[in-house]
């Protein structure tokens, strides 16, 4: 880690006088680093089965992964760097006023089926994206105020963005966008079929993209297979063509501790996403493999109460929990009483660090200084409450009881993820805290999809453990959740209006950050927001857990990220020292 | 000799109910306090010889500390020894639920001692093993009481007055045994309220298991009351113009009553293991409340399968009160055939 990748160009003439010529110069991005050695399959799980493979509807991290390693962007977000670098386009440049983006594509760029990529390729993609009946996810990024951005295309290799207003993130919007081969998508599109494409068991020359690698097999319930671009557009530091692996393997494996098991058998090559006791057991014998922390991610980690707005057919029993939960000082006071620090050391052993604002450690560049972070203070939280209307009660057991000005006894329960052993433990160690202020808490590990149902749909519920992994450092990918209007606003999701008048203030610096163009601005409006935040506390964050990877020796080129895809960013360059051994496998 | 091997296994059992009954007393701790700063603590060794060789009368422990460069491995501290003593104040409980005392059996000066260890909160095994037994047990032997209760009404019923009457139960209880109790109580638990108080779940267990176990002790009770109906005293009894319910009573039930307390002996470790088998899967009684099935559960997770070695210790403590029921079941059964 550390490793900077500085990018070197092969200089080539601009592209511009022949617009119609299709054999282009090859210009490929040459990769700095360790030159290894071709061949070989590199073997990863996953948790599932990825729902698709198509970029445009893809949600869950599954889909994604997979889709990373089969397209490309124009601009990419180094994930050691996390900062921009080249990738589909070579060059790009923005007018004075912010408002248009010039970007050049490479020469001689082949999709993976060998059919040659222009600018019409990326108008077409960018229109689908745009397409209001598509339902891509990432529509809304593309929309400023209600209006779209617009493409023009100058000549087959340049392209204009042009934006309705500034945008303070620059260039790399660009990230994340996979380019889509027109040549193989349209005739659906037009047909309105686009969205159905895309299923695992699509055959491999119907399916094509612009990243390392390419499909070549699935088999339900076991694995899905890439195989080697021919056509990819990077090199080593030699002039080798990347990517160095013939294929990459990704193994269904339900539950993280199976997934264990195959990495110490040697049955796989990567493992991430690791619990920090899994990491630990791991590391006791490291004869074949090396484990890699990562460092503090991008994963943030909190409670929250139920805010919503009270409908018809809230039970009353909410409603009247909701009246503690609406007192700022009663949230005030739950945050002071949690044990943060307990919960870095029993739930991640260490490996992680303690929260207070949504900006975790992995993030340095927009960590507000200024957000104080209070030892944990039973005494000051039971100042706040003493001061909200809430009373004590010793009942014949001794046991004291908090009470609130009607007298009812302080109860909730808090809901979690089962499947997840750190949510689940960190509740546990929440509710403990939380008696010691006389509240009756109860911990309700539920499946994931039905706890997701009751946060964002029927709103039954008191309070949630959840966490939410960014997927870039700009805190504009969080968008979905701070946004009053945002569907992962969890206290209270896609509101019509914003609540209260400090979540139309969030709105506002949110909206305002978005649209400033220079990083001290933006970092300003931010730091205000997260001070609104930790005012409010309608998140009461806890920990932010380390990127905890491994790899097995023979695995070249390891440098895991703290960005997703933690073990896979490089995945063009990672190779097998020894190749023999991994093809006899 | 078979008669005192009975004796003695009643005795070893009560021993052993006693202890689970009295928690307070014999668990040094409260089970549901954290000691945040000793998690996955090994359990402490007691010592009688220190490390100079000298002999104590007093046995003691010595502190555990991590190992220079680890996070979770530990060693004994030969500088700090801790001295058990006994009959110490400690925290308060109730004893039987009622009696206030903080009396503990033994514990030690002003540090927490882990003769089992701890587990990931830091909570003493020990203690938790004590109070875990008091829902398990008492959940086994609620759940073997409203069996037995079910199967001997239902059984006698369908055994002395036959007819319809027989057929109906007996398709009942045929029904209730291919009932699949597992997906019945996930989906009981699917109509319940979101947080269920550890006495609401506690509840639900017992009442779901009691009701779905009593087909097999009824089948049993049906057939003795059938054979018994056919015997000479009984065929008398009903000559001289006894009622249906004398002979029941009289004659009938008496007979079944060492049938009954075999079945009993059986039913009640069944029942603790279907306790723990619900806790194991989340649907028993919710932490922090200890039960046998709650301290077995993070045996799920590999990573303390592999590590804490002293999470164990449960499984193989519930065996001699299993070994206990099953001996009574057997001692039972077989004092019963030679009265026979």
């Amino acid at each position: 880690m550390g490793l900077l990748v500085a990018l070197v160009w092969i200089l080539a003439r601009p592209p511009v006088a022949f617009p119609e010529q299709k054999s282009l110069k090859e210009e490929f991005q040459v990769l700095p680093g360790e030159v290894g050695r071709s061949g070989g399959r590199l073997v990863v799980s996953l948790r599932a089965e990825p729902k698709t493979l198509n970029p445009l509807i893809a949600t869950d991290a599954n889909s994604n992964e997979v889709i990373g390693a089969m397209h490309a962007d124009l601009v990419h977000i180094n994930r050691a760097t996390q900062l921009t670098e080249p990738a589909l386009a070579k060059s790009w440049k923005i007018s004075r006023d912010g408002l248009q983006y010039t970007l050049v594509l490479r020469g001689g760029l082949k999709f993976s089926d060998g059919y040659p990529l222009d600018v019409d390729d990326v108008l077409f993609t960018f229109r689908v994206y745009l397409d209001e009946r598509v339902h891509a996810p990432q529509r809304d990024l593309l929309i400023f105020d209600g209006k779209p951005i617009t493409l023009r295309k100058v000549d087959s290799q340049t392209i204009v963005f042009q934006l309705p207003k500034p945008y303070g993130v620059g260039e790399r919007m660009f990230d994340g966008w996979a380019i889509l081969p027109k040549h193989l998508l349209e005739k659906p599109y037009e047909e309105g079929k686009i969205g159905q494409l895309g299923t695992l068991s699509t055959a491999a020359n119907q399916w094509a993209g612009l990243g390392p690698f390419r499909l070549k097999e699935y088999v339900a319930g076991q694995r899905l297979v890439l195989e080697r671009n021919p056509y990819y557009w990077k090199t080593d530091a030699k002039g080798n063509r990347l990517p160095y692996l013939d294929e990459l393997v990704f193994l269904f494996v339900p539950s993280a501790d199976a997934q264990v098991l195959r990495f110490q058998s040697g049955e796989t090559d990567l493992i991430s996403r690791l619990s920090a006791e899994n990491f630990s057991v791991l590391s006791r014998e490291q004869n074949n493999h090396r484990m890699v922390d990562a460092g503090p991610g991008l994963e943030y980690h909190f409670l929250f109460l139920n805010l919503n707005d009270p409908g018809e057919k809230t039970p009353a029993d909410l409603l009247q929990k909701q009246k503690w939960f609406r007192d700022v000082k009663f949230r005030q006071a739950v945050s002071v009483a949690i044990d943060r620090e307990a919960i870095v050391r029993l739930v991640y052993q260490g490996r992680g660090s303690a929260l207070w604002g949504l900006v975790t450690p992995g993030d340095r560049r927009w960590r507000d200084e200024k957000l104080p972070h209070p030892a944990r203070s039973l005494e000051r939280s039971r100042a706040l409450l003493k001061e909200a209307g809430f009373s004590w009660t010793t009942a014949s057991n001794g046991e004291s009881t908090l009470i609130d000005s009607t007298s009812k006894p302080v109860e909730f329960s808090i809901i979690t993820k089962s499947s997840n052993a750190d949510l689940t433990k960190m509740t546990a160690l929440i509710q403990d805290d939380l008696k010691q202020l006389g509240m009756r808490v109860q911990v309700v590990p539920l499946e994931s999809r039905s706890l997701l149902d009751r946060v964002t749909q029927t709103r039954e519920y008191d309070a949630g453990v959840l966490g939410i992994a960014s997927f870039d450092a700009d805190p504009n990918s969080d968008i979905n959740v701070w946004l009053s209007s945002g569907g992962l606003h969890l206290w209270n999701p896609s509101q019509t209006h914003p609540a209260t008048p400090w979540e139309a203030e969030i709105d506002r610096l949110f909206n305002a950050q978005m649209y400033t163009r220079t990083f001290e601005e933006r970092k300003k409006l931010y730091d205000q927001m997260q001070e609104i935040l930790w005012d409010h506390q309608p998140m009461i964050f806890l920990a932010s857990p380390d990127i905890l990877t491994g790899a097995r020796k023979a695995v070249g080129n390891f440098h895991p990220a703290v960005l997703e895809p933690y073990v896979l960013w490089n995945v063009e360059q990672l190779y097998l020292r020894n190749a023999a051994v991994s093809a006899s496998r | 000799m078979k008669g005192k091997r009975v004796i003695s296994n009643w005795i070893v059992l009560l021993a052993l109910h006693a202890i689970v009954i009295l928690a307070g007393f014999f668990a040094p701790y409260d089970p549901t306090e954290q000691d945040r700063k000793n998690p996955y603590l090994p359990p402490m060794r007691i010592h009688f010889v220190d490390d100079q060789g000298h002999f104590h009368a007093r046995p003691f422990v010595y502190e555990l500390q991590l190992r220079e460069g680890s996070y979770d491995q530990y060693q004994e501290n030969a500088a700090r020894a801790l001295p058990l003593q006994f009959f110490v104040q400690g925290e308060h409980y109730r004893l039987l639920g009622f009696v206030p005392s903080h009396w503990h059996l033994f514990g030690a000066k002003n540090e927490r001692i882990y003769l089992l260890g701890s587990d990931s909160y830091g909570r003493d095994q020990l203690s938790r093993f004590l109070y875990g037994g008091q829902v398990s047990l008492f959940a086994g032997l609620l759940g073997a009481g409203i069996t037995l209760f079910l199967g001997l009404g239902v059984g006698a019923l369908a055994g002395f007055y036959g007819g319809w009457r027989d057929d109906l139960l007996m398709r009942l209880a045929e029904f209730f045994l291919a009932l699949p109790w597992l997906y019945l109580l996930l989906a009981l638990r699917a109509f319940l309220p979101l947080a269920v108080s550890p006495l609401q779940a506690f509840f639900l267990i017992i009442a779901v298991l009691g009701a779905v176990g009593w087909a097999r002790p009824a089948r049993l009770v049906r057939g003795v009351v059938l054979s018994a109906k056919q015997r000479d005293f009984v065929r008398a009894a009903r000559g001289f113009g006894a009622t249906g319910g004398y002979l029941l009573r009289r004659h009938i039930l008496p007979e079944a009553s060492s049938v009954l307390l075999t079945q009993a002996a059986i039913l009640v470790p069944q029942f603790v293991l279907a306790e723990m088998t619900l806790s194991f899967l989340g649907l028993g009684v919710p932490e922090p409340v200890p039960s046998w099935g709650n301290l077995l559960s993070s045996l799920q997770q590999y990573s303390v399968l592999v590590s804490y070695w002293w999470m164990y210790l449960p499984a193989l403590m519930i065996v001699p009160f299993f070994l206990g029921y099953l001996g009574l079941g057997a001692g039972c059964s077989s004092t019963e055939s030679r009265t026979r």
